[in-house]
């Protein structure tokens, strides 16, 4: 483990009854599994959900003293048939993972588990990783929860809603024997406000009691002929009781006047930009009240069909405001509005776009056209024509002179002399077919490296090279994959594979000591101890278990040379099979926030302690940048030297240098210019450092005297 | 006009978030915007404002360009609804932690001069695509400031990073302190200040970059992105040594006073980098290429002839090898720069390591001429030779063993005219010097952009061997353009696709062009 600390965060999640709980929304959503009687929960960081597996992780001592158990699963697909202890035990359960990604993965479970039911209340959270800020392909989850019939809830994003939104997705999923689904988003996730906190509750039957009194019904399996039943059951039986509990609980909601002309139906994690719109166009005020009917679907599917005819009941139009696509809510509501032969208008995409998040102005805009065309008078004059002035007509110069800047590896990272030993292998050996995997080494693909031609999936890195094995072909396939995605998935998916048909390609597997991109989780192969997992189990030795004969452990990535002697003998050796490369190093982002604070207090205490950084002779380099194409390195950049002889910037490094020594070590091996120099500073020098510092700057500096004696020296400048 | 007005509407369908203060910052992942934003949740809430903020972390923490957003407004006892999410041209006030940064801020409309107070870091962290360029690859900021300044309706501009790192702190106290003084918010800077302190990580140096930066902010403190101090021209004052070696010196320096004012210019510090190089004897061989240059050049021509053949025969006389190297490294000025450049004290201890890898290549070049030569024809034995050389070598210069074996290369310096590197190099300055004379002869600018080809050439090994054969495809480009009246302009344009990528591609595309002309 990156050795993180979330303590403040899990102090929270002591809070009560009377106390104001202040934090990200899903710090809440933790919070909220504790007070709703949650008896255990799994899932997989990832972005935007990472926060709720890093702070149970911590809490172990809370969930102890609740009778909770939680797990930090192996994949989504884990964490989701962890839900079968819902089946037919009373217990309530929590997983949670990024979406739609995670739920790709989880979906063999998932389906499975709607099948058969669920006895106790089963809650899917899942971050919808959508929009800006977002690092997958963009889908969405909705289509899971209509496909296996899963309820699904996307609550107004501010706390209270979100809070609510565990507690009736509990209930929902128990009144109707169905799995919920609880979608945030990733603003909602990260929103920062304030509920009012209840005690915890611990749960009324805990997993312990469950496995020491277990209970079996056959047609709770998915095996025929249950398996038919259940989707009988699903209609027949779970639905209805599903709308009656949504209907009854009040959980969608209706604000704004009663009687208006048209209306305006949204998905809860809308509400804000919605509001925000009409506060805009001077139709609602700051609170929220509205001029404009609002129908707020929490839950999105199923929707219930009386309550969104009743609101459509003497209106010309509604809009569907329906983030995403295809459009399912409002395809669905057409063709109720269709069925009860209502004569209301359903507008939505259209005004609004089919594709794409629905940003502040996206929404702005599609509500003026939507009021302007349907809601005859309704917009006030300055809503119709706003005169707030258009965005500067400069900005379109600058879209020639501000550079992108995607994200990329960090400072120091371990995975850069990797990328860096590649591209020179393949300026030896020629272009490869390189495929690549997720994680943060995907980075490899934008400058300067520009390595790797697709990403299939967490994992899948080398399965996704599979067809690139022609016994004839004289090039092999590169492919990576992360520690992560090999304990994920890539194990099997990946490994296994290759060995089983006999794949001829190299496999990189970087190691960097835990999950990093995800904040540092621990995997098997973790180097730490954890007290309440296991590690320490070599990534190698797994792979040679599964019976890859060529494997190589590359204990330090920063030794570009041999990194790069590693894949050209894997990419030459006459050796048939997968070729297997380990490149371990610890992720330095997290290594730096274990270690700084450490060394800082070494050098307070007075201990002696050695800090490499590295530098540049401005006067050496020739600022050809040669360096940076095999870096890309945040602390590596370049300045423009007062010299009116230089044309180009030179080389230079800043004081975030970690001294990591890819620098170094891509000038060795390739060849480049002599201007890089390692600096370790001796702080707290004992007395033989002091004896000896003096001896040898004694001598060198007579030798510097000799020489400079002799020669024109000029003033520096 | 008939206007239909809604009962309790704002007053005339006014925009109603008008009592919300609406925050976007702006980031590089790393810069600490989240702590930015905390700040501002803590000031507002505990100063009688309600306040939300969101941000969208994820992977753009690894270095990318990050977003962060605060709304906040006077707590009345409701629930403000607030946006998650800054729209165009909603923003009350921009926070930009880096200028290009703030560039793309106004390129999304998220700074507009009827009411946004821009605060932005006017530093640069420079993205990896103006880094990787071979030639100078950096985005002009000057236009990213004519922008803000368009853009906002009140501009805070200056080094917000430069005073976070003089404090001792990083940039978000800085900011902080910025968007205290810019007083854009409706707290005093005692209520900015009682945050920092409830925050209590690294405090005082948070306040200290704070007070700073509030001050220069207060001052309604704007200055120019790039501040260059006028080069100091050397002179004969500034030079000490042997008097025999001053004396020849100060008869350069004459004959350097007797050039017209802008060769003189170039050709003082070209002269100094020669003589530093070698001798003042190699001064005095430089001067003579500055003459060639003169003789036939005229005023009408502001001399831009002579002015790039002195500042080109300079760095071409100037070549890398490994005796400059040895010189440069075992010198007390890098000494000096490099303690500077540490932070390590007169007395503190550094260890330094070099990293060199030396080929045969280098090793021949550094013989004497026909030694070098003879083994250079013979390439079994060249192989046999490089395969003993050529790997990486790390010199700890710390170390008198280190120093001593530096310090005898750079005692070749006196020899250095005897050495093959040397006679290859003064043939290829004397090829390519002589093509710009003789193209000048037709057309000036022609001539002038030959001189300037140089340009490519730079650096050791692989680089230099690169820079060799760029500049060797784009004069190959020469006889193709030197008839035509824009000639001058093709050659730049090869030129300039050369320094483009590092494999040259845009200037194979540029060369098939010129092909066709």
């Amino acid at each position: 483990m990156a050795e993180r600390s979330f303590a403040k965060e899990v102090e929270k999640l002591r809070m009560g009854a009377g106390d104001t709980f202040h934090g990200e929304g899903i710090l809440a959503i933790t919070k909220a599994l504790l007070e709703n009687g949650v008896g255990y929960v799994g899932g997989y960081q990832g972005a935007p959900i990472s926060h709720l597996m890093d702070v149970l992780s911590d809490a172990q001592e809370i969930l102890g003293e609740l009778g909770v158990h939680f797990e930090a699963s192996a994949s989504e697909a884990t964490a989701a048939a962890m839900l079968a202890a819902s089946v037919h035990y009373p217990i309530r359960g929590a997983v949670t993972f990024k979406s739609t990604v995670g739920t790709n993965v989880a979906s063999d479970a998932l389906a499975n588990l709607a099948s058969g039911g669920v006895t106790g209340g089963a809650l899917v959270i899942v971050g919808e990783d959508y929009g800006e800020g977002s690092s997958i392909m963009q889908e969405r989850s909705h289509a899971f929860a209509m496909k296996s019939q899963i309820w699904l809830l996307d609550p107004r994003p501010n706390l209270p809603s979100i809070v609510k939104a565990v507690g009736d997705g509990f209930e929902l999923s128990e009144a109707s024997n169905t799995p919920v689904m609880l979608q945030v988003r990733i603003r909602g996730c990260h929103v920062h406000g304030r509920f009012a906190a209840r005690d915890n509750v611990a749960p009324a039957m805990t997993v312990r009691d469950a496995v020491e009194n277990p209970r079996r019904d056959t047609q709770r399996i998915v095996l025929p002929p249950a398996s038919f039943v259940h989707e009988h059951e699903k209609i027949d039986k779970r639905l209805p009781a599903a709308i009656r509990y949504i209907r009854d609980n009040g959980l969608n909601e209706v604000f704004g006047p009663d009687s208006a002309k048209v209306g305006i139906v949204l998905q809860g994690g809308m509400y804000n930009a919605v509001i925000r719109s009409l506060q805009r166009l001077g139709l609602a005020d700051i609170y929220g009240n509205t001029k404009v009917p609002l129908y707020v679907l929490n839950v999105t599917y199923p929707l219930i069909s009386e309550e969104f005819l009743s609101f459509c009941d003497g209106k010309d139009a509604v809009l569907m405001v329906e983030e995403g696509q295809p459009d399912y809510i409002e395809q669905a509501f057409g063709s109720m509005l269709y069925k009860a032969g209502a004569r209301t208008r359903l507008v939505g995409k259209g005004p609004l776009p089919m594709a794409g998040e629905y940003t502040g102005q996206v929404m702005t805009d599609g509500i003026r056209a939507f009021l302007s065309e349907h809601g005859a008078g309704l917009l006030p004059s300055r809503g119709r024509a706003p005169n707030a002035p258009p965005p500067v007509e400069t900005a379109p110069d600058l879209a020639n002179v501000v550079p992108v800047r995607p994200p990329g590896f960090c400072t120091g990272c371990p995975e850069r002399p990797i990328f860096a030993a590649t591209k020179l292998v393949e300026k030896e050996l020629g272009q490869h077919h390189i495929a690549s995997d997720i994680g943060c080494h995907l980075f490899s693909i934008n400058a300067p490296f520009e390595i790797g031609a697709t990403t299939m999936g967490y994992g899948l890195g080398p399965a996704s090279a599979s067809a690139f094995n022609d016994p004839g072909a004289n090039r092999r396939s590169i492919s990576f994959v992360g520690d992560g995605g090999f304990w994920h998935n890539g194990l099997t998916s990946s490994v296994g594979n290759a060995v089983f048909n006999q794949n001829d390609g190299v496999i990189v597997i970087v190691d960097n000591y835990y999950s990093a991109a995800t904040g540092g989780q621990d995997v098997l192969s973790s180097r730490a101890d954890n007290k309440t997992k296991s590690t320490k189990h070599p990534i190698a030795e797994a792979v040679r278990g599964l019976g890859v004969n060529w494997v190589r452990q590359v204990d330090r990535t920063y030794d570009v040379g041999k990194m790069r002697d590693t894949l050209r003998e894997a990419l030459t050796t006459p050796e048939k099979g997968p070729k297997v490369i380990v490149a371990s190093s610890e992720c330095m982002l997290n290594r730096q926030r274990r270690e700084k604070p450490l060394l800082g207090a070494a050098m307070k205490a007075g201990e002696r302690v050695v800090k490499p950084r590295f530098g540049v002779d401005e006067d050496v380099c020739t600022g050809d940048h040669a360096c940076m194409r095999l870096s890309g390195c945040p602390s590596l950049s370049v300045k423009k030297l007062d010299d009116p002889l230089r044309d180009d910037p030179v080389a230079s490094i800043d004081q975030s240098c970690v001294g990591c020594g890819n620098c170094g070590e891509v000038a060795d091996a390739a060849v480049l210019c002599p201007s890089f120099y390692r600096a370790d500073v001796v702080h707290n020098p004992t007395r033989r450092d002091r004896l000896v510092d003096r001896l040898r700057r004694g001598l060198i500096g007579w030798l510097q005297m000799r020489r400079e004696a002799g020669r024109l020296q000029f003033a520096e400048q | 006009m008939n206007v239909h007005r809604l009962p309790d509407l704002p007053a005339g369908g006014d925009d109603a978030t008008a009592s919300i203060i609406k925050i976007a910052i702006l980031a590089v992942g790393g810069q600490g915007g989240g702590v930015l934003s905390d700040w501002i949740i803590s000031l507002a809430e505990s100063n009688g404002y309600r306040a939300q903020s969101t941000s969208v972390a994820g992977v753009a923490q690894r270095t990318g360009a990050t977003i962060y957003y605060v709304e906040m407004a006077p707590d009345t006892g409701g629930e403000p609804v607030f946006s998650l999410s800054p729209s165009p041209g909603d923003v009350d006030i921009l926070i930009a932690a880096e200028l290009m940064e703030a560039g793309r801020a106004i390129m999304r409309g998220f700074s507009t001069p009827d009411r946004t107070t821009l605060i932005a870091s006017a530093h640069r962290v420079l993205a990896v695509s103006e880094k990787i360029a071979p030639g100078d690859g950096r985005a002009d900021a000057q236009s990213v400031m004519t922008a803000a300044s368009a853009a906002a309706h009140q501009l805070v501009c200056f080094d917000m990073e430069k005073i976070a790192v003089e404090a001792g702190s990083v940039i978000s106290s800085s900011l902080f302190g910025a968007l205290a003084g810019s007083g854009a918010l409706p707290f005093s800077r005692a209520a900015f200040e009682e945050t920092i302190r409830r925050s209590g990580r690294g405090v005082d140096a948070s306040l200290r970059a704070f007070a700073a930066s509030c001050e220069r902010a207060g001052s309604a403190g704007e200055d120019s992105v790039e501040k260059r101090p006028d080069p100091a021209a050397p002179s004969a004052e500034a030079v000490a040594g042997p008097r025999r070696l001053v004396e020849a010196w100060q008869r350069l320096c004459d004959r350097v006073d007797a050039l017209p004012g802008s060769v003189r210019e170039m050709a003082m510090p070209g002269l100094k980098k020669v003589v530093d190089y070698q001798d003042v004897a190699y001064g005095a061989a430089y001067l003579d290429h500055v003459s060639r240059a003169l003789a036939g050049d005229t005023a009408e021509n502001g001399y831009a002839f002579s002015v790039q053949a002195a500042k080109y025969a300079a760095n071409a006389m100037v070549y890398d090898d490994i005796i400059r190297v040895a010189d440069l490294k075992t010198r007390t000025s890098r000494e000096r720069r490099l303690r500077k450049e540490q932070g390590v004290a007169r007395d503190g201890i550094v260890q330094v390591t070099e990293y060199f890898h030396p080929r045969m290549e280098e090793v021949c070049g550094t013989l004497p001429a026909g030694l070098g030569r003879w083994i250079e024809a013979r390439p079994k034995l060249f192989a046999w030779c490089d395969r003993r050389i050529n790997k990486g070598r790390r010199i700890r210069t710390d170390s008198l063993s280190g120093y001593l074996m530096l310090w005898v290369v750079a005692s070749l310096r006196p020899w250095r005219r005897r050495l093959l590197r040397h006679t290859v190099e003064t043939a290829h300055l004397e090829n390519w010097f002589e093509t710009a004379l003789q193209q000048r002869e037709r057309y000036y600018a022609l001539g002038v952009e030959v001189l300037k080809c140089r340009r490519l050439i730079k650096g050791y090994s692989d680089t230099h061997a690169r820079g060799q054969s760029k500049f060797a495809r784009v004069m190959a480009g020469l006889p193709l353009i030197e008839h035509r009246e824009d000639g001058a302009d093709w050659l730049r344009r090869l030129r300039e696709a050369a320094l483009l990528d590092e494999d040259g591609d845009a200037l194979d595309g540029a060369l098939k062009t010129v092909a066709t002309l």
